[in-house]
């Protein structure tokens, strides 16, 4: 693989292909647990590992797998790989496991994993599947945090609230209180202020993604190049 | 018709394989963490209990000394609910009661009662609850202090009609935009101190489960 083959999936990870904002999947729990920074990118972080495990594990047996039996061998894979991952939640990290509470076992259900391993991993070699994983799960990870950032901030007025449940003792310096006695915007906090806040971040993307397109156009119009879908 | 049945096996025997790593992986690291799990929920348990109960209070094994009874008139559920007994020096102090209030606004509201052994309230915290953010939920003793207004109350004080919401002629407030959630709990720990008068002797005296109980949710 060239160099150029790994921008190309860390940007289709991050950016282009983004698994939140362009595939529009796993929007489940990215709705549900987005009140607060802290609980995105503790959800973030658990997706992101589970996508890097599984994709690694399916890309290390993909040529022993046939395709008849492929997709039960990757829910098993991924099925154990996440329960793996809420046990040790669950051990070490115990309060925000029980403040992620059902979503850490439905990220098995979160399609996006099972796209990346029957999308990606399944074809390519692991190096590129674990980089893959790696920055799907990240780009996931990125949308979590704005719009966890966007409705802690406006929902509550803080921003790294309960940092402490992921970072212990260091956590408790790291809360910033934007506005002193802040009443709240239950709006924020309630489910229609994650839809909306994902429609304007997507809205937001498209904008900039046109804005370079036509930038593009212009400016290399003779080379014949395409906007990006 | 060889063939097929060879590669009918092979998947087979892979599909198996697959489950039985799979299963070995997660059979292992349950075997590593499930002590510390275990010690986890302890650990939290005593912690909820000791928002109730300060450590100086009793000298007994707060978490072990258990029981759990079952009154769904009372206690606002029909599943068994846990009991813990506080005692100093095998005296009687109070009893910790994880009641429940079945008519939240969303469902039930789990509380913890403390009531010393002479039926007045040490205090109450609500462990869980589904209440509407910034409206019912005030009644976690993490978003207002109106949880405290219990402290030190009993079945006299205030009277039976006085354990109400005021809006409903008693004397407990209830919050702007939000009476059903303080009017559930107000209910719930009346309800629960009157199971405590009826039902004194009976849980202090009588002898605790088996350890295994303790596991929970």
């Amino acid at each position: 693989m060239s160099n150029s083959s790994y921008r190309q999936i860390i940007n289709d990870g991050l950016w282009h292909n983004n698994p939140a904002l362009v595939q529009i999947l796993g929007l489940c729990p990215l709705l549900a647990v987005t009140n607060t920074v802290i609980n995105a990118l503790g959800l973030g972080l658990a997706t992101t590992v589970t996508l890097v495990a599984s994709n690694g594990t399916v890309s290390l047996i993909r040529r022993w797998v046939r395709p008849e039996i492929r997709i039960p061998v990757f829910v098993l894979i991924i099925a154990s790989i996440v329960t793996t991952i809420e046990l040790l939640m669950n051990a070490f990290f115990h309060e925000l496991y029980l403040i992620l509470g059902i979503f850490i076992p439905l990220i098995v259900t979160n399609c996006n994993i099972m796209a990346r391993a029957e999308s990606f991993a399944s074809k390519n070699p692991l190096l590129p599947s674990l980089t893959d994983g790696l920055f799907m799960g990240l780009g996931f990870t990125g949308v979590l945090l704005v719009l966890g950032a966007l409705r802690e901030s406006l929902g509550f007025g803080t921003l790294l609230a309960h940092a402490d449940l992921m970072f212990g003792d260091l956590g408790k310096t790291m809360t910033v209180t934007l506005w002193e006695n802040y009443r709240g915007y239950l709006l924020a906090v309630l489910p229609p202020g994650a839809f909306l806040g994902l429609g304007l971040i997507i809205a937001l993307k498209n904008v900039i993604d046109r804005r370079q397109a036509r930038k593009a156009e212009t400016l290399l119009a003779p080379a014949g190049e395409t906007a990006a879908a | 018709m060889n063939t097929l049945i060879r590669q009918m096996l092979i998947s087979a025997t892979l599909l198996g394989l697959f489950a039985v790593l799979g299963t070995g992986m997660v059979a292992l690291t349950h075997e590593a963490t499930a002590e510390r799990i275990a010690a986890n929920n302890r650990a939290r348990l005593l912690r909820s209990l000791h928002l109730l109960v300060t450590p100086d209070m009793h000298d007994n094994d707060l978490i072990n000394d258990m029981i759990t009874v079952t009154d769904p008139e009372w206690l606002g559920t029909r599943e068994p609910v846990r009991v813990w007994r506080v005692r100093k020096q095998g005296k009687p102090v109070a009893v910790i009661i994880n009641s429940v209030a079945p008519d939240g606004y969303n469902g039930r509201i789990e509380l913890l009662v403390a009531i010393r052994a002479d039926g007045t309230l040490l205090g109450v915290r609500v462990v869980s609850h589904q209440e509407t953010p910034g409206l019912g939920d005030a009644i976690d003793a993490s978003k207002s202090n109106w949880i405290h207004e219990f402290d030190n109350r009993s079945l006299n004080n205030p009277d039976k009609k006085g354990w109400k919401v005021k809006r409903d002629g008693g004397i407990f407030d209830q919050f702007t935009g939000a009476t059903i959630s303080p009017r559930a709990v107000v209910k719930a720990v009346y309800k629960t101190l009157v199971y405590f008068e009826k039902h004194h002797n009976e849980l202090f005296q009588r002898p605790t489960r088996p350890l295994e109980d303790i596991q929970h949710e």
